[in-house]
């Protein structure tokens, strides 16, 4: 296996310019939806889905902390969104063709050709990062560019991006990068700054991992009790039909049994009992 | 499973998926109640039983049809059981996955409820197909309980990892419980004891096994309530109670829970006893009987769409 790639997107200088976007588009010819005017900050994407791989969330004032204001003014926090491509990840656990598998690259891909387009990986996503797409019928998400890894080429976004928020490149070498940056933020006072995915306490690690302003919260991020993966509710899920089915059973063997004890009655001859509203109309 | 936050979106599961979680707590909690009427009954439940086994196995048939033309590409339906990717080529089975298991279950159940129907064909002596015949001959013996009771696991199965099925998942709603596996057997088996009520007046032979099913109902749906209660406090916990019950789902909750109604009152209302003279009073019983029956699988279908939509919005 080659050496595990992803991307580190450090939002503390993210722009907002949405290069990423576009340049995700245009090398993997996403047609986008039709425009359409979201009213939600200059965010008109919406969300991430099978024409969109790379996202740029607008975050407004409104929904930040207190401890996120700079001086006299407010911070607007930009993010630009992605697969996380998980180390536990929900949308290969569920998936029941194997079309969703881990690279030579240590990437979470959809194998298209396979993908039958059951939409079982969108239920499970907890970052809603994966879309169904009519055109192909197939579920789509980021690729982390897995044609240009092959060819040892820089991913589309993080080449586009004119700030470096997005870095692609070993994962450890992202970590390091990542730990010295929020050391140096922390330094200069902001205490907020924390790093998302960089340790194993979300899905057990994800390959692109972020450096957030804020709470994983205010992102959209899901922590702690809400980032679990399908599985868990497997015992639960089949203990309560086990349950259901002993208890049903129980109360079907009683009505039928009990009434067996009793001497089939001739209609004929003797009065019928039924109970209200459990008769026939034969 | 306190306080949940989700940031999913929804698969949308609509019409087919509705469709197939229906048919299959029907089929499969029809052959429950065959195997039950076969294992504890009485010989004239035998009647009640075979109308059973022959509803089952059409329900079934449609279930993989309604999957399929659910599936972007249908016609990629097998990759489900094969895999055609780079972890292939080789059989496909999941069992963490319940869509992967059910894949699985539902061929199983599928054989079964096939077997059963040829040899309650034989048995009816509707016809003279040698392979329904040969069926029949090989399960006059223990062998035929054994048949009935396996396909009785398989069929148990079918009617509730629907349920699981939603909760294995980052849904809200479906991930926040372990209810929907049980709620959706109990009301399946209800829905199923509604139908054979329906059915009856196709095969009046049937009707000896009105009031052990009425009985039983009344079980199913007690256990029904009891589910739904569990999945209210449950989702109520993780703060996602209004996400399900709110406008405009509480529209078929209100379908789901008047449903139970009339099992109930069948069940619990109390007995009238009907002289044989008075035909009238038992032709206006028996019609509300096969009113309540279509009550219930009204509810079944609304209790279902309310879960499976509520959850997507």
């Amino acid at each position: 296996m080659a050496q595990a790639k992803g991307f580190f997107t450090d939002t503390s200088v993210c722009i907002g310019c949405k290069a990423c976007e576009v340049a995700c588009k245009e090398w993997n010819q996403l047609k986008g939806n039709p425009p359409k005017f979201l009213a939600d900050s200059f965010d008109n994407t919406g969300k991430l889905d099978a024409e969109n791989w790379r996202h740029v969330k607008f975050i407004e004032p409104s929904s930040l902390t207190a401890a996120t204001t700079v001086g006299d003014g407010q911070a607007w926090l930009m993010m630009s969104d992605v697969c996380k491509h998980c180390q536990h990840a929900s949308c290969l656990e569920v998936c029941p063709t194997n079309a969703i598998v881990r690279t030579e690259f240590d990437t979470v891909f959809i194998q298209q050709e396979t993908c039958n387009g059951c939409r079982n990986c969108i239920s499970a996503c907890p970052y809603g990062v994966i879309g169904f797409s009519e055109r192909t019928g197939t579920a789509h998400k980021c690729t982390l560019c897995y044609d240009r890894l092959q060819n040892d080429m820089t991913p589309a976004c993080a080449k586009a991006c004119p700030t470096q928020s997005i870095q692609f490149g070993n994962l450890t070498d992202l970590q390091a990068a990542a730990d010295k940056r929020l050391a140096q933020l922390r330094q200069v006072g902001y205490s907020n700054a924390q790093l998302y995915g960089r340790d194993t306490s979300v899905y057990g690690g994800l390959n692109a991992f972020f450096l957030l302003m804020d709470k994983p919260e205010v992102y959209g991020l899901p922590t702690g009790e809400s980032a679990g993966l399908p599985s868990r509710n497997n015992v639960g899920g089949y203990l309560g039909g086990a349950i259901a089915a002993v208890l049903a059973l129980i109360g079907g063997m009683i009505a039928i049994r009990r009434r067996r004890e009793r001497p089939e009655t001739e209609p004929e001859t003797s009065p019928v009992s039924v109970q209200a509203g459990g008769g026939d109309d034969r | 499973m306190l306080l949940a936050a989700h940031f999913t979106q929804p698969p949308e599961w609509r019409w087919y998926i509705l469709g197939y979680f229906f048919l299959a707590g029907l089929s499969g909690g029809s052959y429950v109640l065959g195997t039950m009427l076969r294992l504890w009954g009485r010989p004239s439940d035998e009647q009640a039983a075979r109308l059973c086994f022959l509803l089952a196995f059409p329900l079934v048939l449609l279930c993989p049809v309604l999957l399929t033309i659910d599936l972007g590409h249908p016609l990629r339906f097998w990759h489900m059981m094969y895999d055609t990717g780079a972890g292939g080529p080789a059989l496909n089975f999941r069992s963490w996955s319940p869509m992967s298991l059910g894949v699985w279950g539902l061929m199983v159940f599928g054989l079964f409820a096939t077997i059963s129907f040829l040899e309650v064909v034989a048995l009816d002596r509707r016809n003279s197909y040698p392979l329904s015949t040969v069926v029949a001959r090989a399960l006059a013996g223990p062998l035929g309980r054994l048949v009935n009771v396996v396909g009785a696991v398989f069929a148990l199965f079918i009617a509730a990892y629907t349920g699981v099925l939603l909760s294995v998942s980052n849904q809200p709603v479906w991930s926040d419980t372990y209810a929907l596996g049980g709620l959706f057997l109990a009301s399946g088996l209800s829905g199923a004891a509604a139908l054979v009520t329906l059915f009856t007046r196709w095969r009046p032979a049937a009707e000896a096994s009105h009031e052990a099913l009425t009985e039983a109902d009344g079980y199913f749906v007690l256990l029904e309530l009891a589910f739904i209660a569990v999945l209210f406090i449950t989702v109520g916990f993780a703060g996602q109670l209004l996400r399900s019950v709110g406008a405009p789902w509480f529209v078929l909750w209100i379908v789901a829970l008047l449903s139970l109604l009339p099992p109930l009152a069948s069940r619990f209302g109390g007995g009238l006893t009907v002289s044989p003279a008075g035909t009238a009073a038992l032709t206006r019983i028996g019609v509300s009987a096969n009113v309540s029956a279509a009550i219930v699988l009204v509810g079944v279908l609304a209790l279902r769409a309310a879960v499976i939509w509520s959850a997507q919005g």
